[in-house]
């Protein structure tokens, strides 16, 4: 209830739940704004809004409107002297500014969204074929990484972005298997953004039409939310962990196109069940590609291997295509200059 | 815990805004998050709370409404409600779902004075 005109509601809050409590005070349709001598601040608007959660101090009146407050110092609604005494005790404070409510429906990660557009539009341009690897701490990301550098020897040029809250071991290893590679140290981050991969990429002399891998922090929650402008993210599950992991945590495997099953060598010592895996991970995403590896033999490589060639060749033939396109642009922009050129009468 | 960084972004595009209009302060923030979206409401509002001390946006009220998860069913050739990733069709229990509705995270709009 707002304790400066009395305008209260038939819902009381007691630790964030609604209770109802069959009041319904009689009150004119209005709208403002006032503050409280006890610092309790309240906005009163026509506008409903949708349905919120437990935690949401929104308040409806009898005349449909709504009004939403917070408490000052941290108070909280069953403090408020006049919800016991239902009597009007403060009057509208003066000089104070009506509120009003300005729209913004934008995206939270627009502006990383935006970022990865720019990184994916470098990757295009430059036939690229990046991937964002994601799995938990510990599942041979890296290990993955020091044998695919090995194996891929001369195909085309690879090189890596590493990601981790601190030290550069992951670089030294990748760099002494032979590949370019950046470490990116996220200090207290939970994973990479489209930002941190827009400064690495800078300190990087990627070759046209080659190889990025960029291996995120070990991490099998936060980094399914922020796009990096990759053209897949693979998550990596070894046997070693649970093979209910894509149950547990959906989200990752949902924002995969490609699950690895790493440390397949060790899978006479593990109760770890291939089908069942599988089967849930396609659960939470329908037609997710599977490859079962082991990056410390070398099993399965020939197939994930065959997996990147294929990526690369669709890289670079979108790159040709789109110079063809451009050429073919430029082309017909000149034939128009040439046209209008003739036309233009003579001086 | 990548709510710090949705918090983040949050409050840059809530005091944009807020300077924008000559607001002085900001009273509420309403959000829609999807049932589906990658994000725990409790941690966001923990990580809110923090991000927003001194600035335009301290003690705002911040509001989230849940809009619900929505997926397209193959099997059945039509959208069916969804209540998390991993879970089957209601109506026919087949997991040959694409995720329709449920995965935004928006500020839809803010109070300000």
């Amino acid at each position: 209830m707002c304790i400066t005109c009395g305008c209260g509601t038939a819902d009381a809050h007691i630790e964030g739940k609604t209770v109802a409590n069959g009041m319904e005070p009689a009150i004119t349709p209005h709208e403002h704004s006032h503050a409280h001598g006890d610092a309790v601040q309240h906005v009163h608007s026509d506008e409903r809004p949708a349905v919120a959660d437990s935690g949401a101090h929104w308040h409806r009146h009898a005349d449909g409107t709504w009004h939403s407050h917070v408490h000052g110092g941290g108070s909280a609604h069953r403090e408020e002297p006049s919800y016991i005494a239902g009597a009007l005790a403060a009057t509208h404070a003066p000089g104070i500014a009506p509120s009003r409510t300005v729209q913004i429906e934008q995206d939270i990660l627009a502006k990383n969204d935006a970022l990865a557009a720019e990184n994916r539009r470098f990757f295009g341009d430059h036939g690229i074929f990046a991937l964002n690897l994601v799995s938990s701490p510990g599942s041979g990301k890296t290990t993955l990484l020091v044998r695919t550098i090995k194996d891929w020897a001369k195909r085309t040029p690879l090189a890596v972005i590493e990601g981790d809250q601190r030290t550069s071991r992951d670089a030294d290893r990748v760099r002494a298997a032979g590949a370019a590679a950046v470490q990116i140290n996220t200090a207290k981050g939970c994973h990479l953004d489209a930002q941190m991969v827009g400064h690495a990429l800078t300190h990087l002399e990627l070759a046209e039409d080659s190889l990025l891998l960029i291996e995120n922090v070990g991490n099998l929650v936060c980094p399914a939310a922020f796009d990096l402008g990759e053209a897949h993210k693979v998550v990596m599950l070894s046997v070693a962990e649970g093979d209910d992991k894509p149950l547990k945590y959906p989200d990752m495997f949902h924002a995969a196109d490609l699950m690895l099953i790493n440390k397949i060598d060790l899978l006479p010592h593990v109760q770890f069940d291939v089908a069942a895996a599988i089967d849930y991970a396609h659960r939470v995403r329908p037609g997710l590609e599977v490859i079962l590896i082991s990056a410390h033999t070398g099993a399965g490589f020939a197939e994930w291997l065959a997996w990147l060639a294929r990526g690369l060749t669709e890289a670079r033939e979108r790159r040709e295509a789109s110079v063809e396109a451009l050429r073919r642009r430029v082309a017909d922009l000149e034939d128009e200059l040439a046209r209008r050129t003739a036309s233009e009468p003579r001086a | 815990m990548h709510e710090m960084a949705l918090a983040e972004s949050m409050l840059e595009i809530v005091e944009a805004t807020a300077r924008r209009s000559g607001a002085e302060r900001v009273i509420a923030v309403r959000l829609e998050i999807g049932a589906l979206a990658h994000v725990e409401p409790d941690a966001l509002r923990f990580c809110f709370d923090a991000v927003t001390r001194g600035s335009l946006a301290e003690r705002a009220l911040l509001e989230i409404v849940t809009t619900p998860g929505e997926a397209w069913c193959m099997p059945c050739g039509g959208t069916v409600p969804l209540s998390g990733l991993g879970a089957p069709c209601p109506q026919c229990g087949s997991y040959q779902l694409s995720v329709s509705q449920g995965d935004a995270m928006r500020v839809k709009e803010i109070e300000v004075a």
